[in-house]
């Protein structure tokens, strides 16, 4: 319960990153500091290895990366996190993805998909449900294959619920789900259009042109630099006034990018491309 | 050495103030933001636990009640002095070596997001010796761990009277734990920070 009491030095937590980026060729130089300390710290007071141990671990143990990256990388996530969020959504951003032919949406960093499904619920409160495409993406096999099966726990759904009422889509979530004993299954309809596949946001390219990028509460695992770089990734990635939504509290810090977005919401840090 | 120079002279002399506190110390942070002067040369931090989904109504009720600048903060907004801090719900706030605050969602600590240890902890990390911190009203042991850290990093660390707190049980951890230099009454909390 209580927090880490490790104490890792800057020193130690470069030469962590080095080993991973050589070995793994997974770079986290450029994540945010003070917040990549405390994930490494907590991976060795859960697995109880001194520093030491978790560089041996991360040379000679084959399947001890995906468990690092796992624990390193955080998957806190919720559906409907922020309703006021999904709120501006469906008020200033659904009437404008109507007028597409086609709505193909990316949920980056998904983690185990419960955004994904939010905007699969969104499209079908609209209507929209049959010219929509969903495609969540994360750097972690582990959670990719707990977004494809979509079950979630009780306890969890219940503070879904509590979002999605505050949303005001009217209906409630459970309309969405099967319940067994203590877990909840999303309805398969709603995971037809939807795919969920490895990427990583930092090595990977553009893979297919969306109407809605999503990628909130990622940039703020890492440095400015870093975002810029990912900024253009999605920039490249967007179709003609294509949409993108940051975290609640992740604006466009880059000067260059602020140029290329014009702020759809400012509370919300919902943007827009604009053609150059 | 008279303890109450040295006392404020720590106090004084530091870049950073924490607050940090819990169920009961709403009131006391609210009349304290109006007590800080506008010259005060230092960034105040103010971690409070909040409910989840009430995102923004104290700010403004702060702000008006404070001559300083006051904004809830924003991942890698630039640490100003003169101006107050409020860790956003839903997050843990982290100062970052490099000047600027780090937002994080990861797990609740003692069911609290912001968690006052991981401000604690990294302020003791990344502004070693150079903070004064104060812990207040509080029904759960969150901040004690952090403010032992600030401690032993060299910050001045004040622990409100527990006589005197709403709900004690926050302030009697981090007397405990050791964390306390002083152990103040909420009249001489206000009087030293409002010098």
């Amino acid at each position: 319960m209580s927090t880490p009491v490790q104490n890792v030095t800057a020193e130690q937590i470069t030469e962590i990153t080095d080993i991973v980026k050589k070995i793994h060729g997974f770079d986290f130089s450029e994540y945010s500091k003070a917040s990549l300390k405390r994930r490494i710290s907590r991976v060795m007071m859960v697995k109880k290895l001194s520093f030491y141990d978790l560089k041996h671990a991360l040379v000679n143990s084959p399947g001890f990366f995906q468990d690092f990256l796992e624990e390193v990388t955080v998957n806190v996530t919720e559906m409907f996190r922020d309703p006021s969020f999904y709120r501006a959504l469906s008020n200033e951003v659904v009437p404008y993805l109507t007028t597409y032919q086609h709505i193909k949406i990316w949920s980056a960093g998904c983690s185990s998909g419960e955004e994904a499904y939010s905007f699969a619920i969104l499209m079908d409160k609209f209507g929209l449900t049959n010219k929509s495409f969903i495609y969540g993406t994360d750097v972690n096999t582990a959670v990719l294959a707990d977004a494809r099966k979509g079950i979630y726990t009780l306890r969890n759904v219940k503070t879904y619920a509590e979002n999605y009422q505050l949303c005001a889509m009217g209906g409630t979530l459970s309309d969405y789900f099967t319940t067994m004993y203590d877990a909840a299954a999303i309805h398969s309809e709603l995971k037809v259009n939807t795919l969920f596949s490895i990427h990583n946001l930092i090595s990977d390219t553009v893979f297919n042109e969306f109407q809605l990028i999503s990628c909130r509460n990622v940039f703020i695992y890492f440095e400015t630099s870093l975002q810029e770089r990912i900024l253009d990734l999605f920039y490249r990635s967007l179709s003609p006034h294509g949409f993108l939504c940051l975290g609640s509290k992740e604006t466009i810090r880059s000067d260059k990018f602020k140029k290329k977005f014009r702020s759809v919401n400012a509370k919300e840090n919902i943007y827009q491309k604009i053609e150059s | 050495m008279n303890p109450d120079k040295q006392l404020t002279d720590r106090w004084r002399s530091s870049e950073l103030l924490l607050l940090g506190g819990s169920a009961g110390s709403f009131k006391i942070l609210f009349r304290l933001v109006s007590i800080l002067r506008p010259g005060l040369d230092k960034t105040v931090l103010i971690v409070m636990h909040r409910m989840r989904n009430h995102m923004s109504e104290i700010e403004p009720m702060f702000a008006q009640n404070s001559s300083l600048l006051l904004k809830e903060i924003s991942d890698k907004d630039k640490i100003e002095r003169n101006a107050i801090y409020i860790a956003p719900p839903n997050y843990h706030t982290l100062i970052e070596k490099n000047g600027l605050f780090g937002l994080d969602v990861s797990e609740a600590m003692w069911f609290s997001k912001p968690s006052i240890d991981v401000t604690f902890e990294s302020a003791a990390d990344s502004y070693p010796d150079r903070c004064t911190a104060v812990l207040f009203s509080g029904a759960n042991p969150d901040g004690a761990q952090g403010l032992l850290k600030l401690k032993q990093s060299g910050s001045l660390t004040i622990v409100q009277d527990p006589a005197e707190a709403e709900l004690p049980e926050m302030p009697l951890a981090a007397i405990k734990a050791g964390a306390a230099d002083r152990i103040l009454k909420t009249d001489e909390i206000f009087e030293l920070l409002g010098s």
